[in-house]
Parts: structure tokens; sequence; C-alpha cells
């Protein structure tokens, strides 16, 4: 239990998508202009992570690492399969991401429209895939580990975009120098936010 | 009625090659491929192979999109994409870690990450699917040398004033700023090493760009 807990805190603080390993920045620059569409992709990048994490973990020990498939028969346990990680991974998180859009269709239709090209757009964003991909660097022991790992991932996204958007809508009043005015001034708040993120390095609970 | 055939660097496809490197930057004007160009400019030598290995992949799956791009049905148009990208990405991993296995092992994740690279899927979306596989492919060099640049410049800088040093892929690493400047008091940048002097540096080559070419100025 209280590695889990350990896990999450790390994941949303310390070990920030955005603020440690800037995955996932092409949409939180992007759409890191108003608080709302934030906060509405922010939710759905955790919930897209907190499910497709424990997915390809399972995957990943059932079907992919060295020895994985010995539970289908003994001759199938000197099989290594992991080259096929980095497809079956992504085509993980393109299908759920597909069955997600219809799902957020049907029953959230103004949620739908306001995120627009963006949630198709999920399914390529590189915190997601790196979710997986640390998942499987970091070996899990448990799938418990694991959907921890990713819901405090996109937790932590989720705080990151909403930080900047909220700072952005500020500064729109400020008199920032013109070529610096919209990305350049973004990328050193971000690289300051980060600074900030390093504060939390070394915590164990 | 003949069709006249462009010549292979004609100006058009000339100009495909040389404005990325410019004006339509894909990191900088673009706002493309941004995750990998931060995370992996710690030294030079991840640089220089990232770059070398982005622009493979955009190249060629510009080139194999390019040529299919008539006969894929529109609903599943991003998974054909996705799986051209990530069997190119596979083959460039294997052979990164056949041949050059620190490296590989310092760019970690990130290697696996150019499937999601903004650039590679920007790119097959705004011209490969568009357009003839030559024109493609000179686009995708393009694009991938505009990113390895930026990679490049941010590496060396962050390097050089982190650690004194550059590590090049052949030689090593190449100690550039003399024993004399750390015997007169000079001391290394620690803040450079840190992941976050990256988007500074990245924000100030944009605040450069933009004071240089005034029509990017967001208005």
């Amino acid at each position: 239990m209280e590695n889990l807990l350990n896990i999450f805190v790390k994941s949303i603080f310390v070990d920030n998508m955005i603020f440690a390993y800037f995955l996932g920045m092409c949409s939180y620059l992007a759409v890191s202009k108003t608080v709302k569409t934030s906060f509405g992709l922010g939710v759905a990048v955790v919930f897209v992570l907190g499910i497709t994490v424990p997915l390809n973990w399972l995957l990943e020990n059932y079907v992919l690492s060295a020895g994985a498939l010995s539970w289908l028969g003994e001759d199938f346990a000197d099989l290594d399969l992991s080259f096929l990680s980095f497809i079956m991974f992504i085509a993980v998180i393109a299908a759920f991401v597909q069955i997600l859009e219809m799902v957020v269709e049907k029953f959230a239709p103004a949620l739908y429209n306001s995120l627009g090209i963006f949630l198709p757009l999920i399914a390529v964003n590189c915190a997601i895939m790196g979710g997986s991909l640390f998942m499987q660097e970091r070996a899990y022991a448990t799938i418990a580990e694991a959907t921890v790992f990713g819901f405090g991932s996109g937790i932590g996204w989720l705080l990151a975009i909403v930080g900047i958007a909220a700072i952005r809508e500020k500064i729109k009043y400020s008199n920032v120098p013109a070529p610096l005015r919209g990305l350049g001034i973004t990328f050193i708040i971000t690289g300051m936010m980060a600074i900030a993120f390093m504060s939390f390095m070394g915590i164990q609970l | 009625m003949s069709k006249q055939n462009e010549p292979l660097f004609s100006a058009k496809n000339l100009k495909l090659l040389t404005s990325p490197m410019g004006v339509q930057n894909p990191i900088t004007v673009q706002v493309l491929g941004i995750c990998s160009a931060l995370a992996v400019t710690a030294k030079l030598e991840p640089a220089i192979v990232m770059s070398i290995s982005v622009i493979l992949v955009v190249a060629f799956s510009n080139v194999v999109i390019s040529l299919i791009r008539n006969s894929i049905p529109p609903r599943i148009r991003i998974i054909v994409q996705l799986v051209v990208v990530a069997a190119l990405v596979i083959v460039v991993d294997q052979i990164l870690k056949a041949y050059s296995y620190e490296v590989s092992k310092q760019l970690s994740v990130f290697v696996g990450l150019i499937i999601t690279n903004c650039i590679v899927m920007g790119r097959l979306e705004a011209f490969a699917m568009a357009n003839k596989p030559w024109p493609s492919f000179l686009d995708g060099i393009g694009n991938g040398a505009g990113y390895g640049i930026i990679l490049v410049v941010v590496a060396v800088v962050r390097e050089l004033f982190g650690t004194g040093a550059l590590t090049l892929p052949v030689f090593g690493e190449v100690q550039i700023i003399p024993q004399l400047f750390y015997d007169m008091g000079y001391v290394n940048n620690g803040l450079m090493i840190l992941p976050p002097m990256a988007l500074i540096i990245v924000g100030l080559i944009i605040w450069v760009q933009r004071a240089r070419n005034k029509e990017l100025i967001e208005s």
C-alpha cells in the first residue's frame, strides 16, 4: 500500500510527464490558451493513461516479454516478442482512444465538440506512449502498480496543463516583447515551472 | 500530351529541403517534435544520433505513405500511418541497439517515442498524403534536418556551458574549455545540465528567430 502511494505521488510531482520528461508538449502548448479546454483535455489524458498503461502491462507480461508466453505451453517458454512492443502498445492506445472518442461523442457531446480534433490526437500524444514505455522500462511488478502509475502520470500532466493555462490567461495583460509573445514566453515560463517542480525531487513516503 | 517531369532538384524541390531549416522550422515555428527535442539534449552525441534517426524515419515514412496514399481508406488513415511509422522505428531501434548500444541506453524511451513524434505524423498528414514520393522524401529530410539543427544547437549550449566538454560521436568527450579558465576561477554552469534549461534555451532561440523574421510574430 505504501509502495503504491509512493509511486502515485512520485509520478505526479517528481516524474511529472511535462516538467521532468517533456512528454505531451505539443498538445500542452497548443491547447493551453484557456483553463476550461485544458481541464477537459487533461481529464481525457488521465483517463487514457489510467486505462492504457495497465492494458499494456498485461500485454507486456503475458505476451511480449521473454518467456511471457509460457502460460500457453512449454514450447512457447523461450519466445521473446519484445521487439513487437512498440507496435502493440501503439495499437492498443489507438484502439482505446477510438473507443473513447465514440463513447464521449455519445454521452458528452458538449465535451466532444469543445475538444474537437484534440481527442483523436491523444492517440499520438507522446505522454500516452511514454507512460507505456516507462512502465515497460521500470518493469512494475503488479498491475496495481502499473495502474497507479498511469493515473498518477495523467494527473501530473493535468496539473501542468491547467497551471500553464491559468498563467497564460493572466499574462495576456502583461507587456511581453513582441518576438516572445505566445510561444516563446510559454517555453520560458514552462522552464521556470520545471525548475520549481525540481524541488520535489527526493520525496520518499 | 506529354507530362513535363520536374527536374529532381528544381527550385521548388530545393525549397522543400531548405525552408524547414529556417522560417518553417518544425520546432520553433510549426511547434512540432518538442518533446524529444528537450529531453535528449543534455549531451551532444545523443542529440546527433536522435536527429539522424528522426531524419531517416520522417523521410522514409513520408515516401511509403506517399506511395500508398491513394489506396488508404480514410477511416483507418491514422492507424495505417501509425503502423508504417512504428515498423520503421522498430528497425531504427534494433539498428541502434546493435551498433550504438550506450547511446541507445541514453536515449532509452525516446527512440520508441519517435513514433508519436508530432513531426512524423504532422508531415505525413500535411504533405505526404497529398504529394508525390520524391517531394515527400525531400520534405522529410528537410524537416528532419530543421529538427536536428535545433537539437544540436541546444545540446552544444547545454553541454558546453554545463560541463565544459562536448561529447562527439566518434571522438568521445572533447574538452573545449581549457584548464586555464578553471584555474582563473571559471565554474561550470550546473543549471545547464538540468532539463528545464532546454525549455528556456528554446524560448530564447524562438525570441531571436522571431526578432529577425518579423512575419513570425504572433499578433
